[in-house]
């Protein structure tokens, strides 16, 4: 038996191997083919990495093959992924700092750095590093680690995983480099062309392939809570990914592509992705690792399972209706920005039933707010969740909307619920996880997790704060009439009176960026296995 | 017909009754007290994974693991 799997994997190897070179042979081709940089970058970076890959598959092949390791569960690609979750974070808010002062400096915008470094590409670049590059691999590691503790088996599909994560790693690289050499479709958080889109959809589907799987061979009766919120985020991702980017490419030979959709339907389609990313990718997914690790970290089950059912399917139900809220007072009819703002209005109530079932999973244990860093974390992080989404539904009523649109109260709004929901609790995830994946006993300083947690609080204090005030000032002076009706103040009028909160914004970001930096001090530290900072006081048992 | 209308028509009657039906159904399951031993069963998943389950019987007066004496809602 052990003969004949040998033979299958040396027959595997010169598959692979065939393969492998026919890509470098064919990324080649394209890289002198290329009609445009960004095209002819991406074809020379997949012409190295399928080289280098057919030069090791090429070392070990007719080497004996050694056997699969087959222990109770696969840690390795979690811990890959808790480093990259931890690496492109850093990077993602390194360059959200930076082009928030962009923003207060112009100046910043270096001539010699002329296009590659400018506002306009620099954005993307942010948006999508710390949407999909940071919080997209904490999902990915998250939900590995969650589905094979609470399934109580091993990841199915064997290396299909590594393949998942080192696929989404090209992908970001991809995506990052496009949008430098001025690679993109133009659309909202799916700016990335048509070959990039191919791939990650591969990927994707692998991805589904392996999380199915690993649910399907479960020894566990029931599918826990957290996993329905995982699937329905990769299936939902998959449905919307593919919908969005329908586009037709100019040339097989360069990155442009043309959209199936145009006009009016093309910007329905544009966000209904884009809202329901935030439902789904950034909502329904850290629902999942809130539903684990919450009740992991207080050390009892979720409050309510019955919320937990009717969070999940109300969530499902309306999120799906609620982009068209983007799009108040434009060419779309009214009968339907109308039904995505009431759908906005009513989502309301699922996101505080989740909130409160996480909350409420403290009770009985709230001392630990006092006595765990880790447990105040997740607690600020479903303050947040509460906060943008009560502010959310608010901002999509039309009126409101009508002041706040176009404004940088969005963009404080988007920041409360990403650095404030997904930040905090990817955080306190990756302090949970850290110990437990190298086989330590705890993070190695409590105190550097209490400065993370109070500078990216004030961080986000800052942001969150200054983008109300410049965003509101900003809409009452773009309305602002005199007694001809005519507007007072110019837009130049409004970006100068911003520059104050523009600055506040920016050490805002300086402060939530420090903070990461004291994280991965840490890990690497934990990783290290360094000796803790101090030794930990007697276990103090809380006054009743 | 042109396809926006019929798809307009589906959408708006049996579909939208449909999608009400299965809501409303699954919200009546989350809550039927026959499934109750079942929920508190899955809502204990995350505290017993095959890792944890150690010696530990969460009684000893030291104890930093334990899993305080809890009363078990669905």
């Amino acid at each position: 038996m052990g003969c004949s799997t040998n033979r299958e994997g040396h027959f595997m190897n010169y598959v692979k191997l065939i393969l492998l070179g026919g890509i470098t042979l064919l990324a080649a081709l394209a890289a002198s083919w290329a009609h445009d940089l960004a095209y002819q970058i991406h074809a020379l970076i997949i012409m190295v990495i399928a080289f280098v890959m057919f030069i090791r598959v090429l070392r070990n092949t007719d080497e004996p093959i050694i056997a699969a390791p087959t222990g109770i569960f696969e840690d390795g690609v979690i811990r890959a992924g808790v480093i990259a979750t931890a690496f492109w974070g850093v990077t993602g808010f390194l360059v959200g700092t930076f082009i928030a002062f962009q923003l207060a400096f112009p100046s910043l915008n270096f001539d010699w750095a002329q296009p590659f470094g400018n506002f306009g590409r620099l954005r993307p670049l942010h948006t999508s590093a710390v949407i999909f590059a940071f919080g997209g691999n904490a999902l990915i590691a998250t939900s590995f680690y969650v589905v094979q503790r609470t399934s109580a088996v091993r990841l199915w599909g064997g290396n299909t995983a590594w393949f998942v994560f080192w696929g989404y790693q090209l992908f970001i690289v991809l995506a990052a480099t496009g949008y430098l050499l001025g690679a993109t479709q133009s659309k909202e958080y799916a700016e990335p062309e048509w070959y990039v889109d191919l791939w990650l959809t591969v990927v994707w589907l692998a991805y589904l392939a392996v999380f199915l799987g690993t649910i399907y061979k479960r020894k566990e009766r029931h599918i826990y809570v957290a996993n329905w919120f995982f699937l329905s985020f990769i299936i939902t991702v998959a449905m919307l990914h593919v919908i969005n980017n329908l586009s037709i490419p100019v040339s097989i030979w360069g990155s442009k592509s043309v959209q199936v959709f145009s006009g009016v339907q093309d910007a329905m389609t544009q966000w209904w992705y884009g809202h329901n990313a935030v439902g789904f990718f950034l909502t329904a997914g850290f629902l999942g690792m809130m539903y684990y690790f919450v009740p992991k970290q207080a050390g009892r089950p979720v409050y309510s399972y019955k919320l937990s059912i009717i969070h999940f399917w109300a969530l499902i139900f309306l999120y799906i209706w609620a982009g068209p809220h983007h799009l108040h007072y434009t060419a779309l009819p009214d009968w339907a920005s109308t039904l995505g703002m009431v759908f906005s209005i009513i989502l309301w109530m699922p996101s505080w039933g989740g909130m409160i079932n996480g909350l409420m999973t403290l009770q009985g244990a709230w001392d630990k707010l006092r006595t765990d860093p880790i447990m105040r974390m997740f607690v600020l992080s479903l303050g947040f969740y509460g906060m943008s989404t009560f502010e959310g539904p608010m901002m999509s009523i039309r009126a409101v909307n009508s002041l706040s649109h176009y404004t940088d109260w969005t963009i404080g709004h988007v920041h409360s619920g990403a650095l404030g929901w997904n930040g905090m609790i990817t955080f306190a995830c990756i302090y949970f996880l850290t110990p437990k994946l190298w086989g330590r006993q705890k993070m190695y300083s409590e105190s550097a997790i209490n400065w993370h947690f109070w500078l990216a609080t004030l961080g986000i204090v800052l942001y969150a704060a200054s983008m109300w005030v410049t965003g509101i000032m900003e809409g009452l002076m773009w309305r602002e009439v005199d007694d001809q009706g005519f507007l007072v103040n110019s837009f130049a009028d409004t970006v100068s009176a911003k520059f104050p909160m523009y600055v506040v914004r920016g050490l805002g970001g300086v402060l939530f960026l420090s903070g990461s930096l004291v994280m991965v001090w840490n890990m690497w530290m934990t990783i290290r296995g360094a000796k803790p900072a101090t030794t930990s006081l007697p276990y103090a048992i809380p006054a009743e | 017909m042109e396809t926006y209308s019929l798809l307009r028509e589906i959408a708006d009657s049996w579909v939208l009754l449909g999608m009400f039906c299965f809501f409303i159904g699954a919200a009546i399951w989350a809550f039927l007290p026959s499934q109750n031993a079942a929920r508190v069963d899955a809502s204990m998943i995350p505290l017993r994974d095959s890792k944890d389950q150690k010696t530990c019987s969460g009684t000893c007066e030291s104890c930093a693991c334990s899993t305080p004496t809890l009363e078990l809602k669905g």
